[in-house]
């Protein structure tokens, strides 16, 4: 026997063995769950989160889901490849968790009817797309609220990343929860045009704390400001996921993303055929975010409020933006009593009044 | 006064990494090597000294790694480039790919860790000088050392004979080799140099800067080390000088954002590349200039003529 007829020999062999155990394989056939990261599980923030959903939907359903997930999976054209593959090894739901993902995943799913797709923080569908978000504006609010209280020095510093909606949307929540419990905070806004780059995050927080601010809040990615905070004794709001192990002192309550609740009735959905393509932004009320613990150092009475505040936005009784509100210069965009549409806060493109400083472009 | 002091040692910190990163890389340009691996070399760096330092809970044994495990990714990228002759270009920027992910792997169960405060020079009485005191006698331990680093290796061109044979080697390694230069070996010593810098440059982010572990958290500055090469026209004054002006120009947009200047973000941000790509465009416009700074030899495999 050469080579050439014992690898032929091989491959029936091995065709035959998949035949005799294909039937079985069938008979317990899981679903096939997969999802698509921007980042490394371990950037201990948004893909991390993400990853904890993962582990709840497994612990959910056990033996009955099978999952995959891509790790460091770039936005744009390479994303395009990474979720093609994952349809094509039949997987039966794909969640894709970045925005830049959003184009890409359209491609892909008019491609696969059957298969359905999940993108996160998007806002193009189709029949076979949902997109998901969560209010992270909410949560900003009650941090906004414990920052007002704790502040000393009356200035809150404030990193942000680019000037999109969402970015803007947090600030001015955070900053009315603050205004509304101290009305002479002041906001120190520094754009550092990045989502993680540790030493720039450094750098800036650095800066905020030199001229003033002694409490930070961050919407970028790592636990950078945290850190310094802890070093430079003041405080800090922690942002996505808890960042309590760079903040013992530091961390006044931490923003935390708690994707798993809607992966499981998701995946649940898939299972018993209910799936339709939707579109949910769930914040503190359907428990996709919540506030992890406040720092034992936070006074009763601020904690207390806290958890009111946060009871309120939960059971629709408080909206973070609600009239009488004015845009930075003075023009009026919400009636007394008016709540504001979800559509105008997800295009959300300038300040609220009393924040200083002029909104890059 | 407070705020111009603390500016002022916000400069220092950012510039800090880039020195080394550049120190290193100069001294291989001059001897005739382009290793574009900088970003690779100094992530490894950066994995290694936090996860030594955090296991050891030594400073020293953890810089030292750092060290070392940079110069280990310079040795690898010599034996493709200097013995086996493979491209420089396309090896250096696979040197980064696999830095990068090896950094990654390496630090899987080193995020949500961090290290304690990194030592400080302090000098009774003299570090509690108003103004001075914190600038020039209260900086941590490696500040100090990249100065003194870029010091030595002026002074090591200008004055010794081992950086006047790598000059030489860097110009025209045919010639170099004539003499009886042993060219291969001396551009694997500044190989090894280089790497051992930029890893520290790495360590100086993980472990003095933020100081915690995060994939990827070079964030480009292995990059910028490198364009700091050219901007000095291989001049470690001036590579010095670039990277505190570099340095500079990032912490006091930062500043002058908190201050509420009316200059968009984004052309503050842009500002440090701009400067950089001005004076590119500078020496490079003088043709002469161009061939009397850049080493001639530059990028080019050496094979001895048998």
């Amino acid at each position: 026997m050469n080579l050439k007829t014992l690898i032929k020999f091989a491959a029936v062999t091995a065709a035959v063995a998949t035949m005799a155990v294909a039937p079985g394989a069938v008979q317990a056939k899981k679903l096939k769950v997969g999802f698509v990261y921007v980042g490394p599980v371990g950037d201990h923030g948004w893909t991390y989160q993400h990853h904890q959903g993962l582990l709840a939907v497994k612990k959910a359903f056990g033996d009955k889901v099978e999952t995959t997930h891509v790790e460091n999976v770039q936005e744009g054209p390479d994303s395009e490849r990474v979720i093609q593959q994952l349809a094509q090894q039949g997987h039966d739901v794909i969640f894709t968790t970045s925005f830049g993902f959003m184009n890409p995943t359209l491609k892909v799913a008019s491609r696969f009817p059957k298969v359905k797709f999940e993108h996160s923080t998007g806002y193009k569908r189709s029949k076979n797309v949902s997109t998901y978000n969560i209010r992270f504006y909410e949560g900003r609010y009650v941090a906004g609220v414990v920052a007002g209280k704790m502040t000393k020095s009356n200035t809150i510093g404030y990193i942000a990343s680019f000037p999109i909606p969402e970015v803007i949307m947090g600030i001015n929540a955070a900053y009315l929860g603050a205004k509304s419990v101290n009305p002479n905070v002041k906001f120190k806004i520094v754009w550092v045009s990045t989502w993680f780059d540790p030493g720039k995050e450094s750098d800036a927080a650095k800066a905020l704390v030199d001229q003033g601010a002694d409490v930070l809040f961050q919407h970028t990615d790592s636990p950078a400001a945290m850190k310094l905070a802890e070093q430079r004794n003041i405080s800090a709001i922690g942002q996505a996921s808890d960042m309590k192990a760079f903040g013992r002192k530091a961390q006044l309550t931490a923003l935390v993303n708690n994707w798993g609740p809607y992966y499981i009735a998701r995946v649940k959905a898939v299972m018993d055929g209910s799936w339709k393509a939707q579109d949910t932004w769930g914040g503190l009320k359907s428990g996709m975010l919540t506030i992890a613990g406040l720092n034992d150092r936070v006074p009763a009475d601020v904690k207390a409020l806290a958890a009111k505040v946060q009871a309120d936005i939960a059971s629709g009784k408080l909206h973070p933006f609600t009239g009488p509100l004015e845009k930075q210069d003075g023009s009026m965009f919400l009636k007394s009593g008016e709540k504001i549409s979800d559509k105008a806060l997800s295009g959300m493109k300038f300040y609220v009044k009393g924040i200083e400083g002029s909104l890059p472009k | 006064m407070d705020l111009v002091v603390n500016i002022l040692l916000g400069i220092i910190v950012a510039a800090t990494p880039l020195v080394f990163a550049a120190i290193g890389e100069l001294v291989v340009e001059k001897s005739g090597v382009l290793n574009l691996g900088v970003e690779g070399m100094m992530i490894v760096g950066a994995i290694a000294g936090f996860s030594v330092t955090l296991e050891s809970g030594n400073y020293l044994i953890g810089i030292v790694s750092a060290i070392l495990a940079g110069a280990l990714m310079a040795l690898l990228f010599g034996f493709l480039t200097q013995t086996l002759l493979a491209n420089q270009v396309a090896t250096g920027l696979a040197l980064t790919m696999f830095g990068l992910g090896l950094a990654a792997l390496w630090g899987q169960s080193y995020s949500g860790k961090t290290a304690d405060k990194f030592p400080k020079l302090d000098i009774p009485l003299l570090s509690d000088l108003p103004v001075v005191g914190k600038l020039v006698f209260g900086q941590d331990y490696l500040v100090y050392l990249s100065v003194a680093l870029v010091l030595a290796v002026s002074w090591f061109f200008r004055k010794t004979r081992g950086g006047l044979i790598i000059r030489a080697i860097g110009e025209n390694h045919e010639a170099a080799h004539a003499i009886g230069y042993p060219v291969v070996f001396y551009r694997y010593l500044a190989l090894l140099f280089g790497g051992g810098c930029a890893g520290l440059g790495g360590a100086y982010l993980s472990v003095v800067q933020t100081p915690f572990w995060a994939e990827d958290m070079t964030a480009g500055r292995g990059w910028i080390a490198l364009a700091l090469v050219v901007f000095a026209a291989w001049r470690p004054g001036r590579a010095l000088l670039g990277a505190y002006l570099f340095g500079g120009i990032t912490i006091l947009q930062l500043h002058s954002q908190g201050f509420g200047v009316k200059i968009e973000a984004q052309y503050l941000s842009m500002l440090p590349y701009l400067a950089t790509i001005m004076v590119l465009v500078m020496i490079s416009s003088d043709r002469m200039k161009v061939k009397l700074n850049a080493p001639a030899c530059l990028a080019q495999s050496f094979r001895a003529a048998t």
